[in-house]
């Protein structure tokens, strides 16, 4: 089954294809049959192959495929190669179980809607490219899929392309990537420019053999990782490029389940995690990531506090979440954020579809303050996204408290980590608590605030939908106990699963590791689960019990409830400053000073000349012939004398 | 004892001459007269230089030259009658129909 | 100073008088004859460079049969004289000098070339009918059946340009 490892990716491409061609004909059976298909067939061979990878021997990990020389130029050589490790298993099973999973709801939720094939061949696509991202062997294959990826987020983002605030928010979403992407073109480039190879063994070969710069001072490795870091930025809606994840909200529900929630946001981790070779040896970048990490965490919060949307809240959570992962690579626990990228995965998912159930059965409505007391009409997807919520908010038992609490813990302990960014984190852990709850009470318990016509429409979604959504939900409780640390009792299984791909920088970490107790690891555990309570306690209190204390305390604290209300206005500031410029200089500058004036000038300015020259020797032309016999006098008189000068 | 050069600076003495009354003449048939001179003019240098390189091929161009120049008469001529008919005027500068 | 000398001159003179009375008269006829005169002048010049069969073919082709038809032509056309206009520009400011330049620029070079030893005695000519024949139906042959083709053309050309209806 290892050898045909290649099938994971080209099983959805070939159904893209096929659904691409062939697709627009068929009845929406047929088309199910294939998107779904495709990727289930990709599933059972990642299964079979996590199979066959249990039994081998560690010491032949990781496991390169070479499949074909794709660029041949002189010293440039980039064959296509699949790289098998126990990190992009885990990845290829994630990514091949939430997005068959959401295949399967998306034929139920996209029923109504026109494209239909449309949809899945774009769907199967955007595998082909995530698979083909996680299984790459060298930077470049990654690279494509991060661009396919792009791609399809932009296609399936402006999937509704007659609406104006969908194809803007797909073209928003392109650019701000791609101003990460050209950091991580850069780093493409110094990296093949110092190791003469973008190949991954390679690479961190001849890069764990150069020394580590010290904190503080800005070498190769930093470089590169500073810029890779920016292409992570960028896909990853960090911040400051996070924006356009909150408007990708445009696009169907299951797109921003599987895309913007559980696997490509999460492409940037995956880079970062599987960089760790060069990060480990600069830890200024590495400081950095934990840094943006933290802020974006924090921040995103607070701006999910106040919004009124459902998929927008969850937009916010899903940055502050990716900031999570983001801060615990930045301390060196690559495994732990690389755990919460999973778990996340499963409870993210989850709570997407919830609310496109949600807003399905309301008829289209997204905003929370039209839902309420919905809990009795729909009650699968009431408990599925409970189960979620408890998951998000760090609930004990539940996956997300597990892989949470490992990245505050290493936060707090790490030689890396850093005692604010810890508390910066818990800090967010409550008001994620918050906004959380806040969600769910308006949305499931307290008062209907929907009209009645609405009201007689509400049901609970087909099977279909709810079945990936039970699925899900256990996921959720049940996913994190491969990471239950030594502390509580357990053996962290996902810890030791990963940690030969880290090995070499967590060996480095060692040495500089200062000793902590266990004692230590559940007063922090505690501290934590004692803000997140807090934060629930609020909620419940402001929804649940006294639901005008909201708006009371929008009205004395105006100013600051408008700030985040509106994002702290960053779109409005990258408007002005980025983006206007930007469009002023493709405009004036470079469109008419240059493009007409200058290109267009010179060459109707040619043609022009040569008009006026052309006129101007026209006169010579007179017609009469005596002038003409003085011309060929002329001109003879000049051909013998030049002959004569020479034969001198 | 005659130089051959006086016989070539006559030569070109002659074609100045004609020259002259290519550019200074209105008649058309006086031009194409004097492009007649030019062309004696060029015989005699032809069949000095033959002489004085005492090789008969000069004389045999000079053949040649004379039969080009009867032919080039013949269709010259129909040519001006044609232009007469046409514009009853042998003023050559009437004849400028052909300016941009 | 032997005859040839004298017989140089004189008829030296005669062809560049022809060629001034060529330029300076208004009646076309009259500048006919004198390239006539022109043309005879020249024959006894070649004659006195012993080019003999080019001298009876100058005075039989040229100044018989080429001539004759520029005559013809011009009593033909009957136009009568030149009227006085000014003359052109480019010919009197530019076409002027410069054939004055042309000429002394032609002069100068031949006297510089040619040694002034090289002089035309009777010994040394060439240019009998016989061998002017003789070479001309060998070496030269094609080029003469050439020109035959090519006055066939001109005959045609001429009949075709000036019939007044074909």
């Amino acid at each position: 089954m290892l050898n045909l490892l290649w099938l994971i990716p080209v099983l959805p491409l070939a159904g893209a294809f096929v659904l691409g061609v062939f697709g627009r004909r068929w009845a929406q059976r047929q088309v199910s049959a294939v998107g779904v298909g495709s990727v289930g067939l990709a599933l059972l061979v990642a299964l079979g192959v996590a199979w066959e990878f249990a039994r081998l021997d560690p010491a032949a990990l990781p496991l390169v495929q070479r499949y074909f020389a794709w660029l041949d130029a002189g010293t440039f050589v980039i064959p296509v190669t699949f790289y098998l490790d126990q990190l992009s298993l885990l990845m290829t099973l994630v990514v091949a179980v939430v997005g068959f999973l959401i295949h399967i709801y998306s034929v139920g939720y996209m029923a109504h809607e026109g494209g239909y094939y449309r949809f899945f061949a774009y769907l199967n696509l955007f595998m082909f490219f995530m698979l083909l991202l996680v299984l790459a062997g060298n930077y470049l294959v990654l690279f494509v899929g991060w661009e396919g990826v792009g791609l399809c987020s932009y296609l399936l983002i402006g999937f509704y392309f007659l609406r104006d605030s969908a194809s803007a928010a797909g073209k928003k979403a392109f650019l701000v990537n791609r101003i990460g992407d050209y950091g991580f073109t850069l780093a493409l480039l110094l990296i093949f420019a110092s190791f003469h190879s973008l190949d991954y063994a390679t690479v961190f070969n001849r890069a764990s053999q150069m020394s580590a710069e010290p904190f503080g001072q800005a070498g190769l490795l930093t470089a590169i990782t500073l810029l890779l870091l920016c292409g992570g930025i960028g896909k990853s809606a960090q911040v400051p490029l996070y924006v356009w994840l909150p408007d990708a909200m445009e696009g169907p529900t299951p797109v921003s389940a599987l895309i913007h929630a559980a696997t490509m946001v999460a492409a940037g981790v995956y880079m970062v995690a599987r960089s760790h070779v060069l990060f480990a040896q600069a830890p200024t970048s590495l400081a950095v990531v934990a840094l943006i990490g933290c802020v974006t965490a924090f921040y995103s919060a607070t701006i999910g506090l106040v919004q009124t949307d459902f998929k927008r809240i969850l937009a916010y959570s899903t940055v502050s979440q990716l900031g999570y992962m983001f801060l615990g690579l930045g301390v060196g626990a690559f495994a732990a954020g690389i755990f919460h990228l999973m778990t996340h995965a499963f409870f993210k998912a989850l709570l997407f579809m919830a609310a496109g159930s949600v807003i399905h059965a309301l008829g289209g409505e997204p905003d929370i303050r039209n839902m309420g007391a919905l809990r009795r009409k729909i009650p699968t997807t009431y408990w599925t996204f409970l189960f979620a919520t408890l998951a998000i908010t760090g609930m004990p038992g539940f996956s997300g408290f597990f892989s949470k609490d490992e990245i505050l813990w290493q936060t707090f302990s790490s030689p890396y980590g850093n005692k604010v960014l810890w508390f910066l984190g818990v800090l967010a852990a409550a008001l994620t608590a918050f906004y959380m709850f806040r969600l769910l009470l308006l949305v499931f318990h307290g008062q209907p605030r929907y009209t009645p016509t609405t009201e007689q429409r509400i049901h609970e979604s087909p099977p279909v939908m709810t079945r990936p959504l039970v699925v899900l939900a256990v996921l959720s409780l049940v996913g994190g106990w491969v990471g239950i640390p030594a502390a509580l009792g357990g053996s962290n299984h996902i810890e030791h699963f990963l940690a030969p791909v880290f090995a070499s920088s967590t060996s480095r970490l060692q040495a500089l590791a200062v000793e902590h107790t266990h004692a230590e690891e559940l007063e922090v555990m505690a501290i934590a689960l004692l803000l997140a309570g807090l934060g629930f306690a609020a909620a419940y209190l402001m929804y649940a019990r006294r639901p005008e204390l909201a708006q009371e305390l929008a009205r004395n604290f105006h100013r600051p409830y408008q700030l985040l209300l509106n994002k702290y206005y960053v779109d409005e500031i990258y408007q002005k400053f980025i983006v206007g410029p930007a469009h002023w200089l493709s405009d004036r500058v470079l469109w008419q000073a240059i493009d007409v004036g200058v290109i267009d000038g010179a060459v109707n300015g040619l043609g022009v000349e040569a008009r006026v020259l052309g006129g101007w020797l026209r006169q010579w032309q007179s017609g009469n012939i005596r002038s003409y016999a003085g011309w060929i006098v002329l001109g003879a008189l000049l051909i013998i004398t030049y002959l004569v000068l020479r034969l001198r | 004892m005659v130089p051959v050069s006086h016989y070539l600076v006559l030569s070109a003495i002659l074609f100045g001459l004609g020259v002259f009354g290519f550019l200074l003449r209105r008649n058309v048939i006086t031009i194409f007269m004097s492009i007649e001179l030019m062309l004696n003019a060029v015989n005699l240098a032809f069949v000095a230089f033959s002489f004085l390189h005492q090789q008969l091929s000069g004389q045999i161009f000079v053949f040649f030259v004379i039969v080009v120049a009867a032919a080039e008469a013949a269709v010259g001529l129909a040519i001006i009658i044609l232009v007469f008919r046409n514009r009853v005027s042998l003023n050559v500068e009437r004849v400028n129909l052909m300016k941009l | 100073m032997t005859p040839q000398y004298w017989l140089f001159f004189a008829f030296a003179g005669l062809a560049v008088l022809g060629a001034l009375n060529l330029i300076w008269q208004r009646h076309p006829i009259h500048s006919a004859l004198s390239l006539i005169v022109v043309m005879g002048a020249l024959a006894v010049l070649y004659l006195l460079l012993g080019a003999e069969f080019i001298a009876a073919v100058q005075v039989l082709v040229y100044a018989g049969a080429i001539m004759v038809l520029f005559v013809f032509v011009i009593m033909f056309l009957n136009i009568g004289e030149e009227e006085r206009t000014s003359w052109s520009r480019v010919a009197k400011y530019v076409g002027l000098p410069v054939a004055v330049a042309l000429l002394g620029e032609i002069s100068y070079l031949l006297y510089r070339a040619i040694p002034a030893r090289a002089t035309v005695d009777a010994n040394r000519f060439v240019g009998t009918t016989e061998s002017v024949g003789q070479r001309l139906f060998t070496e030269f042959v094609l080029p003469f059946e050439l020109t035959s083709i090519l006055i066939l053309v001109a005959i045609l050309g001429a009949v075709v340009l000036a019939k007044r209806k074909l």
